[in-house]
């Protein structure tokens, strides 16, 4: 299975892309912003397909429109954050646009399916370079907002009283995860962003209640149901996207179940 | 330790305290009384440094407000739903404690020891182990008051930690606090709506209403002439059975103060 550059460069971009996005999300499911961040990669993909039709590529189009959306949305604040209405007016907007965007553009077919639901087996070597780039930033920004972060996300009202800037802290967040939408929309598509970014964190906190064993439980999920996904695909041929969502789904219905 | 001189609040255009001055000293308990949208919470806020003063003068321990200090415990009232609903009670605190830092959340002995002791304060061991989500409301609060404790302050402002609790656990509550203000030389800001459980603790009282403060014992601020100049309108007040019932014409405020 190894033998093969595109597996190798698979399995190389799905590790990167499931640890940033078990981590990032996390944190996105403690605050209750999950369906935000589902939002975020149907803005992407407006973002995609518009930077197709401009001869931009297209994950440097995602990336510009998701962190804009995400610092958008944490400008807003709890105000939009957290209704699920006017979320779901921008995402469906977005994909309607998005839509508009592919039917200028007649020529690439199947553009349009790589990018709603990811190709993971067609990831190039730079594009792996630009996703280790991006998870390295976000990290490293994530870590060092990572203490204010979880007091702002349990305890919003005493963290403000102690000095913690909730709107910054809440606009640089939803940058991340704008980041990490863009990144995990190279490998499961737009539409399955959720079976990453949601599934396991949401998994982990089911799991376990303490927060450091939490963070590595996401990431480990992530990266062994991403894995699990490509190798599911490549022995059976069917696409990696769907073994990975059915992974994440099955794996947090399970832990319903315990 | 707290100063007041002609300190008037304005939020979205609406005074909520008007030209109020009053001087608090060390060691107080204080209950903070007042119907809903009398500006308890205001107060508060602008105590902690969150919102500003319009005019007038505020002094804590001598200093303007400021955001983050740490000579102030604040327990916010509690919401319905929190956040978070899956992470353990000492967690919580740990990041109470160290989430005005920028940095990895990984704590170190003395900080988790803080947080032990700060659990320890408030009976709350079994507390520590177990997810928001099942706690009862009385649990809660107590875990609320821990994360207040942190950092030994010596101020405590408590935004009604009374609400939702059963009369038991009101009580047990009310002893809580009232032993720890002893034990540490406290000075305590207690917001509620009903006078009547906090009558054996409280030093004095603060009444808010209408933009209004009174500031006295008991005896002095919740008498019928006291609350009537206080509300602006006719207010009787009546003991029966150690207790005191405060009445007003005004339906809604009959029902805000007269919680009994």
């Amino acid at each position: 299975m190894l033998d093969y550059d595109f597996m190798r460069h698979a399995f190389a971009a799905a590790g990167i892309v499931a640890v940033l996005a078990g981590l990032v999300g996390y944190f996105l499911v403690l605050r209750g912003q999950a369906f935000a961040g589902h939002a975020l990669s149907h803005v992407g993909f407006a973002g995609a397909t518009g930077a197709v039709l401009l001869g931009v590529s297209p994950l440097a189009g995602m990336l510009g429109v998701t962190v804009l959306g995400g610092v958008l949305m944490g400008a807003l604040g709890e105000k939009l954050v957290q209704r699920d209405i006017a979320i779901g007016v921008i995402l469906t907007m977005s994909l309607g646009l998005g839509l508009l965007f592919l039917h200028f553009f007649t020529a690439y077919a199947t553009a349009a399916t790589s990018l709603l639901f990811g190709d993971v087996l067609g990831v190039d070597l730079p594009t792996i370079y630009a996703l280790a780039g991006l998870a390295a930033l976000t990290l490293a920004v994530l870590g060092f907002i990572s203490r204010p972060l979880l007091f702002a996300s349990l305890n919003p009202e005493l963290a403000e009283a102690k000095g913690v800037n909730l709107r910054a802290l809440g606009l640089v967040f939803l940058g991340l995860v704008g980041l990490t939408t863009a990144a995990s929309a190279q490998i499961v598509g737009v539409l399955l962003v959720f079976a990453l970014m949601v599934g396991p964190a949401a998994t982990a906190q089911r799991l376990t209640v303490r927060i450091a064993p939490g963070l590595a439980l996401a990431a480990g999920l992530a990266l062994t149901e991403a894995w699990s996904g490509i190798a599911l695909s490549y022995f059976t041929d069917w696409p990696a996207s769907f073994w990975i969502a059915s992974l994440s789904g099955g794996v947090y219905l399970v832990s319903l179940a315990i | 330790m707290i100063e007041l001189q002609n300190v008037t609040v304005t939020r979205g255009g609406q005074t909520v305290l008007r030209e109020i001055s009053l001087s608090l000293k060390g060691g107080e308990f204080i209950g903070v009384l007042g119907p809903n949208g009398a500006g308890k919470t205001t107060l508060f806020r602008t105590i902690l440094g969150l919102q500003p003063v319009s005019s007038g003068n505020l002094r804590v321990f001598g200093e303007p407000a400021r955001r983050g200090n740490p000579a102030i415990g604040y327990m916010p009232q509690t919401h319905a739903t929190l956040p978070g609903g899956n992470i353990c009670g000492f967690d919580v605190l740990l990041n109470a404690a160290q989430g005005s830092h920028f940095g990895l959340p990984l704590a170190s002995a003395k900080l988790r020891a803080q947080v032990t002791a700060a659990l320890e304060e408030v009976d709350g061991a079994d507390l520590a182990r177990r997810p928001l989500a099942k706690l009862s409301g009385g649990q809660r609060q107590r875990l609320l008051l821990a994360a207040a404790l942190l950092g030994t302050p010596k101020l405590l402002l408590l935004d009604e930690p009374l609400i939702s609790l059963d009369p038991a656990a009101q009580a047990a509550m009310i002893a809580l606090i009232s032993r720890l203000q002893k034990a540490h030389d406290l000075t305590v800001l207690f917001a509620a709506h009903d006078v009547n459980p906090l009558l054996g603790v409280m030093d004095r009282v603060l009444y808010l209403s209408g933009g209004n403060a009174a500031l006295g014992t008991v005896n002095q601020v919740i008498t019928s002439t006291s609350l009537s100049r206080l509300y602006g309108s006719e207010i009787e007040v009546i003991r029966a059975g150690g207790r005191i019932f405060v009445l007003s014409d005004r339906p809604d405020e009959h029902h805000a103060c007269n919680h009994a």
